[in-house]
């Protein structure tokens, strides 16, 4: 049977102060200036697949509608292409806005498990603590084995291409000072939290707004 | 003056050939570079999604050893690397509590950013720094055959760059025109590629990278040019499955550096010409059929 989903949101839906905490974010600041005119959602090159468009994100996003925001596809879309950014007439950074919604989406909780664009995201990050560099072959087989490992059956062709043409190491790269790197990183962790008044992406809990979600996708 | 050359962990990997091209042109053109000691991971794209500061301190460090080395330029050959490095610098100059996270994380390696430092893109660097008349006669072989799309992709131009025209961007095009190629009109040129969508959500990405081949070859270019490797794999890496989806739109796509290198006569070996999926000779010195 079809499911009746409901298409307008109420006040209840809202989780009051969202809003404002991404806005304190530096490079989130513009979020107020958006006039709504649909500038990002007509360039975008991936809108058309998006459940909300960039336009309607922003105007969720600063009336607090966090569950709406933080569970939709959008954020995983948006393919840091910047052309939003450049043509935004109110200069709102709607690339920076979507990495922090990203940011808060993978630390709370919110994404359809084994969706694979998050399961990248942390692999990727994963490695480049343990190795400092990142080695895309490696990573791509990892991200799929964790998300869709079916995926591995679908690209073995590409993966012989690669191979055939040399672009497929068998060994990972790696620095050579990586204890200095962990604690240059380590060491963020520390500080972002007094600093940056809590605004640390780490899932820390010291943000205001609630988690009052239950379901993914 | 020598040039910090930071390769990015692409360039090293799936986009070798950029390097290998790079490097080959450089040395042909009597450019200076070293490549940077101990360079990380720039904490580009799919890192951002995890933890922006961290991502600033990652392009911090390349930044801060390259200072310390007593560079005053990066040349930054990968398009993501290009857009973090110079995001961070950006990110710190406008944040105070950036810019203090960022170098009392850097403190604790006895690094620090304290010179201004200046990140450039190859594309820049040929252009401005080597000029169009001096490489004009530096071509050994003209690209006569070679009718080329300019394809920059997004993170060359957006946001950050000061080199080029962020809605019309003009550099590559004046390049290949001086190694004596057809620049074909490419209205797409700075449209996304897909990035790493083709890999996570297939249909999003695929579309993106079909879209721009068949542009290319509605537009009459027997070549792509490109300055990223994130593009060159897409638009090189997936024909099968776009062929199964859509249509065949097989063109080869090359670095811009391999492009050069070619007019200079350098070999294809040496410029890594035959680590192309869709071969060059697929479009390039072919008998002309009817």
């Amino acid at each position: 049977m079809h499911e009746l989903v409901r298409t307008i949101k109420y006040e209840a839906d809202r989780v009051p102060g969202f809003g404002e905490e991404i806005k304190s974010v530096p490079g989130c600041e513009n979020l107020q200036s958006c006039i709504q005119c649909g500038t990002c959602s007509g360039m975008c090159p991936l809108s058309i697949y998006m459940d909300y468009t960039p336009r309607q994100i922003i105007e969720l996003v600063r009336s607090d509608f966090k569950n709406e925001v933080l569970k939709s596809y959008t954020i995983w879309l948006c393919a840091s292409c910047y052309v939003c950014t450049v043509e935004c007439p109110r200069e709102v950074h709607i690339t920076d806005i979507m990495y922090e919604l990203k940011q808060r989406a993978i630390h709370e909780g919110y994404y359809p498990k084994r969706f694979p664009i998050p399961v990248l995201a942390r692999e990727f990050f994963r490695m480049v603590f343990k190795y400092g560099r990142v080695t895309e072959n490696f990573l791509a087989t990892t991200m799929m084995l964790k998300s869709n490992w079916k995926g591995v059956f679908s690209s073995w062709k590409l993966g012989l291409k690669l191979i055939s043409t040399g672009r497929f190491p068998f060994k990972k790269e790696e620095i050579k000072r990586k204890d200095e790197l962990q604690k240059i990183l380590s060491t963020v962790d520390k500080l972002s939290i007094d600093m940056l008044g809590g605004i640390s992406h780490l899932g820390n809990g010291t943000k205001k707004s609630n988690n009052n979600h239950n379901n993914h996708h | 003056m020598k040039y910090c050359y930071y390769p990015g962990c692409s360039v090293k990997g799936t986009g070798r050939a950029y390097e290998e091209s790079l490097l080959a042109v450089l040395n042909a053109l009597g450019i200076e570079y070293e490549e940077l000691e101990d360079w990380n991971c720039c904490g580009a794209t799919a890192y951002m999604a995890m933890d922006e500061i961290k991502s600033c301190v990652l392009a911090a460090r390349n930044i801060a050893l390259a200072e310390k080395a007593g560079y005053t330029e990066i040349m930054a050959p990968c398009s993501a690397c290009y857009l973090v490095l110079n995001k961070s610098l950006r990110y710190m100059e406008s944040s105070k509590p950036v810019a203090e996270t960022v170098n009392k994380a850097l403190a604790t390696a006895n690094l620090k950013i304290s010179k201004k430092i200046k990140v450039r893109h190859p594309l820049d660097i040929i252009l401005n720094d080597y000029g169009l008349d001096r490489l004009k006669k530096a071509v050994k072989r003209p690209l006569k055959e070679f009718k080329v799309a300019p394809y920059y992709g997004c993170q060359i131009i957006r946001p950050y760059s000061t080199f080029d025209d962020q809605y019309n961007p003009t550099s590559m095009d004046k390049i290949l025109t001086a190694l004596g190629a057809t620049v074909v009109e490419f209205p797409l040129k700075t449209r996304c590629c897909g990035s790493s969508l083709t890999g996570t959500l297939p249909e999003p990405g695929l579309l993106c990278a079909y879209i721009i081949l068949r542009e290319a070859l509605r537009r009459g270019a027997n070549v792509i040019s490109t300055g990223c490797s994130l593009c060159q794999f897409n638009l090189d890496g997936y024909h099968d499955k776009i062929e199964k989806k859509w249509e065949p739109v097989r063109i080869p796509t090359l670095y811009f550096t391999q492009l050069i290198g070619l007019a200079l006569g350098i070999d294809e070996q040496t410029l890594g010409i035959h680590r192309c999926i869709v071969p060059l000779s697929a479009t390039i010195g072919q008998p002309v059929n009817s």
